[in-house]
């Protein structure tokens, strides 16, 4: 609480922002309110930093040049057609480039039934001792080959037999199930030279096209 | 927020546009895909993006193009748009930040001198104009009383123009100015007691020469 008689001119001038914002305590704003009643010269500086506030808080104080809307219109339309046009012509772009996406996806994907798969899976392993005339069997569109029987043979419509030596320069590799003791000698090799596990069972995803 | 009833009306704030259903409306339609109408969203605030913008670079056709380029990226933003805040504060939050980097980058900011980076120590003692009287606002309406008041404003050094125009102007509240100026509420309120103050010393002696001269004061009162 501050003594009213103790304001002086000096507190007052520092004050008066905060008291025309009405940011000083009760007792503080009765004191300067006997003070300006006191003292002319800091009733002129309220009054006078009163006007200034007023004044420039008229609207019309703010003057834009001529025309400034209608230019931040213009702007605002051109900006639209630039953005609307960078959408076509990016559009433009897509077209062809997802044509040729298109074509270099189905020429793959044809070259897929011909030439050898690369191995495709995190899981595929080449084997280890797998006898090279072994029959075993293949299915189009899937990537390992398998034990004659093997109920995890997908497609078995398009299956066919061939050799274990035919189906690897194919690029097939062999189940992880059906031909698991083949996986197993050569995880044990692997893992012994990096010194990690590998469980070949583990995240198995036998869903057809799984992996690919 | 600190009453500001002393300070008299406030047009402004009072601005019946402010926050109103149809701003709302056309906020979510904006947000929406409605580019279009975005427009008509700013226009009731495009004075105050200008004079913000002004403030800061204290060139017209700089100022003209911020306030430009910081409507666009208000449009490209305008999702981030959240209703609790006032769209006004938030369009020219918008426009300080693109005049302080286009400031930044021109390097303006050190033509006005190292001197003008930091708060002013000491007490500021105001000139003494005994007499004083209530300038009416129709004073407003003669454009070399405008012309008169702009230049005073801009003769202040930036620090206190910029705070003075955010909180007297453009109705920002002292912690809204302090966050969009990066500087501390401290500040603020020292910057923003030395603008008021020097201007309505320089307003006095304009009327010492003769600004207000014509207007329909009683013959020997002043407005200081």
């Amino acid at each position: 609480m501050v003594n009213q008689e103790a304001v002086k001119c000096e507190q007052v001038w520092q004050e008066i922002s905060n008291y025309l914002e009405g940011d000083v305590d009760a007792g503080l704003r009765m004191a300067m309110e006997e003070h300006f009643r006191a003292c002319k010269k800091c009733a002129s500086v309220l009054a006078g930093t009163r006007n200034v506030i007023r004044l420039y808080n008229d609207e019309r104080m703010i003057e834009v040049p001529a025309g400034f809307g209608r230019r931040l219109e213009r702007r605002l339309v051109r900006d639209a057609r630039l953005r609307s046009r960078g959408w076509s012509t990016w559009s433009a772009w897509l077209v062809p480039v997802a044509a040729l996406a298109l074509i270099s996806g189905g020429l793959r994907w044809a070259s897929s039934l011909t030439v050898a798969h690369p191995l495709q899976s995190e899981h595929a392993q080449p084997g280890h001792d797998i006898p090279p005339d072994m029959t075993v069997v293949v299915s189009a569109g899937a990537k390992e080959f398998h034990v004659p029987g093997c109920e995890f043979i997908h497609n078995k419509d398009k299956a066919r037999t061939l050799t274990a030596k035919e189906a690897i320069r194919e690029g097939y590799v062999p189940c992880v199930k059906c031909m698991r003791k083949y996986l197993q000698a050569a995880s044990a090799e692997s893992s012994a030279d990096s010194g990690f596990e590998a469980d070949v069972d583990a995240d198995v995803d036998h869903r057809p096209g799984a992996g690919r | 927020m600190a009453e500001r009833n002393v300070v008299l009306n406030n047009p402004i704030l009072d601005n019946p546009q402010a926050g109103t259903t149809r701003e709302q409306e056309l906020i979510a339609q904006v947000q929406h895909g409605q580019n279009e109408l975005f427009y008509e969203l700013v226009r009731p605030y495009e004075r105050r993006v200008y004079a913000a913008a002004l403030a800061i670079l204290r060139n017209e056709t700089d100022a003209e193009d911020a306030a430009q380029e910081a409507m666009l990226k208000a449009l490209a933003n305008i999702r981030q748009f959240r209703a609790e805040a006032r769209f006004s504060t938030w369009l020219i939050q918008i426009t300080v930040n693109e005049a302080l980097m286009r400031r930044r980058r021109e390097r303006t900011a050190m033509m006005e001198g190292i001197d003008d980076r930091r708060d002013e120590e000491g007490e500021y003692t105001p000139r003494d104009f005994a007499d004083w009287r209530e300038i009416p606002s129709e004073a407003l309406e003669r454009k070399e009383v405008r012309q008169k008041l702009a230049e005073a404003l801009a003769s202040l050094d930036r620090k206190y123009r910029e705070v003075f125009v955010l909180r007297d102007m453009e109705q920002f509240n002292i912690q809204e100015t302090a966050e969009a100026l990066g500087i501390s509420v401290a500040s603020v309120k020292t910057r923003l007691l030395r603008a008021r103050l020097m201007l309505r010393d320089l307003l006095a002696g304009g009327w010492e020469r003769g600004w207000f001269s014509r207007l329909p004061f009683e013959k020997g009162s002043k407005p200081w």
